[in-house]
């Protein structure tokens, strides 16, 4: 799949509304192949519902998706196909609780990917490694930290060996001395030449990773560009009052 | 866990009750000794006069003779226990179907998609239709009505049709407690799955199912225990089982107490049940009070 032609993502006049709430009113987004792009905004300015549609998660009214070239929100395409090459990882983790580390992580590869059990334990374990979760495969969610169980869902994506990844508010359920961890852990991937697209409210974080950062207010982006310049020297009002109310907060 | 100085996030849970709960059962341990002796006393003395007014009654004499007669609840004993042999085969056969039926007919209705729309509409139909109509008139329906027919190669053993109507009346309840297993799994759960790229079935399969049975067990016995109950009724429809073989011998001394043998099993049989049910329900209370974090 690394011969496909095209960006990793490209997103264009995305619309999307639940009932009569508009949530995405036209958005048009590309994501290079290797490039990370942050997502911030307020809350319920369509963050997450754009990575849960780009996962086709939830369908879209209008516009179309392509991953890679191909379109995936086109009419008959096998959405099981295309959520192979798209991992993503929740705010809440969702990890299943009456699984081990173990089978949450092997769970899609052996019966997706239908990978033999021992291969795909042995594909787990050197992905727990990586993330310093060996020692945790027996373990079930419930004993981990918020941190931990946040690693073991990222690696759960990671290990179906995703083109892209989609990370939504990964760290918003976690107290402050477990963010770093998790926040390390994309910063391993992002190193390592991971595709990604983060809607976050990590505004440190996102200036230090991201290649491009995009403002989203109401269901469009406003405003997008290099991390310097989005922080720096905002040239839309409404974000220069977002990152004046963040700065205020205390969080950037 | 390098974070919490060493300790798991079960050894803070279990810090943060102690002081809580210690003083409290300090204070209210000799109190709650003290009431329950006087439940206990009180019980006692309630059904201690109840059975004296009983046996002082004018007819006690002739009622103890008809109920309680020691030498025909022996002589009774071996015939009614080898009556209930047939109870007990009827429950598990019963119970087997009623599992497997219940939980196919819960995930037709849990199913979304236009496809199977006019599935769900029979699964539903079916759903209401059993639970609206009395037990009994079922057996009677099915017991009587399709031997009634004719039809060469359909059975005509009683004990075909008891397991059919306990199996078509039971799994229509058993049916909605999975159903309400399966709508208790948060659909993140089912999210995460699809997003893993796997399929509706499969997500349903190794990620809501297993959630799901585990949640309604404690429901489920509690059906089994009207189960074990109603397999009396098919004895309308000529399977001698227990009650039949009670009212039998009831016949054939114009005595009450075989009746008295056969409530004596059930209480032996089912009140396990109802503990173990308890039991569960109470350890799945504290699970979800130590995973409430």
């Amino acid at each position: 799949m690394s011969g496909a032609p095209g960006p990793a993502l490209r997103i264009e006049d995305v619309h999307k509304s639940f009932g009569r709430t508009p949530v995405l009113l036209g958005i048009d987004l590309t994501v290079a192949q290797h490039e990370v792009v942050c997502l911030i905004g307020a809350s319920g300015s369509g963050k997450s519902t754009l990575l849960r549609c780009v996962n086709l998660l939830e369908p879209i009214d209008a516009g179309r998706i392509f991953v890679a070239g191909e379109e995936i929100t086109a009419p008959g395409v096998d959405v099981n196909r295309i959520r192979r090459r798209i991992g993503i990882v929740f705010q809440a983790f969702n990890l299943f609780p009456h699984m081990s580390v173990l089978d949450n992580v092997t769970l899609a590869p052996r019966k997706v990917l239908r990978l033999a059990p021992a291969e795909a334990a042995d594909r787990a374990l050197a992905l727990l490694e990586r993330f310093g979760l060996a020692d945790k495969r027996a373990e079930f969610p419930d004993r981990l930290s918020g941190g931990q169980q946040q690693r073991v869902a990222i690696v759960r994506a990671l290990a179906m060996e995703p083109e892209l990844l989609l990370l939504d508010e990964v760290t918003s359920a976690l107290d402050p001395e477990l963010v770093a961890e998790v926040l390390a852990v994309i910063r391993e991937l992002a190193r390592g030449g991971m595709t990604m697209l983060i809607a976050t409210h990590e505004m440190g974080f996102a200036r230090d990773i991201a290649n491009r950062v995009c403002f989203l207010d109401a269901g469009r982006i406003l405003e997008e560009g290099p991390p310097e310049q989005i922080f720096r020297t905002p040239r839309a009002e409404r974000t220069q009052r977002f990152l004046q109310r963040v700065m205020e907060a205390g969080r950037l | 866990m390098t974070a919490l100085g060493g300790l798991g996030p079960h050894d803070q849970e279990v810090l943060a009750r102690l002081p809580g709960r210690r003083p409290r059962s300090r204070r209210s341990s000799p109190g709650a000794l003290r009431s329950t002796a006087v439940a206990f006393a009180s019980t006692i003395a309630f059904f201690g006069f109840l059975t004296w007014i009983a046996v002082n009654s004018p007819g006690w004499p002739l009622v103890q003779r008809s109920f309680f007669n020691g030498d025909l609840l022996v002589a009774s004993l071996p015939d009614i226990a080898a009556a209930f042999w047939v109870n007990v085969q009827l429950f598990f056969v019963a119970e087997t179907l009623i599992l497997a039926l219940a939980l196919v007919i819960a995930v037709l209705r849990s199913t979304p998609g236009p496809v199977l729309f006019p599935v769900r509409l029979l699964a539903t139909a079916y759903v209401d239709v059993f639970r609206a109509l009395p037990g009994v008139l079922i057996i009677y329906i099915l017991g009587f009505g399709i031997p009634g027919l004719n039809i060469d190669g359909v059975p005509t053993d009683p004990f075909f049709y008891a397991v059919i109507a306990l199996t078509l009346i039971y799994s229509a309840y058993v049916s909605e407690v999975y159903r309400a297993g399966i709508d208790s799994v948060h659909p993140s759960q089912s999210a995460a799955a699809r997003s893993l790229g796997l399929s509706q079935w499969q997500a349903l399969r190794y990620v809501v199912l297993p959630q799901a049975v585990r949640r309604v067990i404690p429901p489920l016995l509690n059906d089994f225990i009207g189960l074990q109950k109603d397999t009396v009724l098919v004895s309308y429809i000529g399977v001698v089982e227990i009650f039949r073989q009670s009212q039998i011998t009831e016949a054939a001394h114009f005595n009450f107490t075989p009746y008295l043998a056969t409530a004596a099993v059930f209480l032996v049989m089912t009140i396990p049940l109802a503990r173990l049910t308890d039991w569960l329900v109470s350890r799945d209370r504290r699970r979800a009070a130590a995973g409430a974090r």
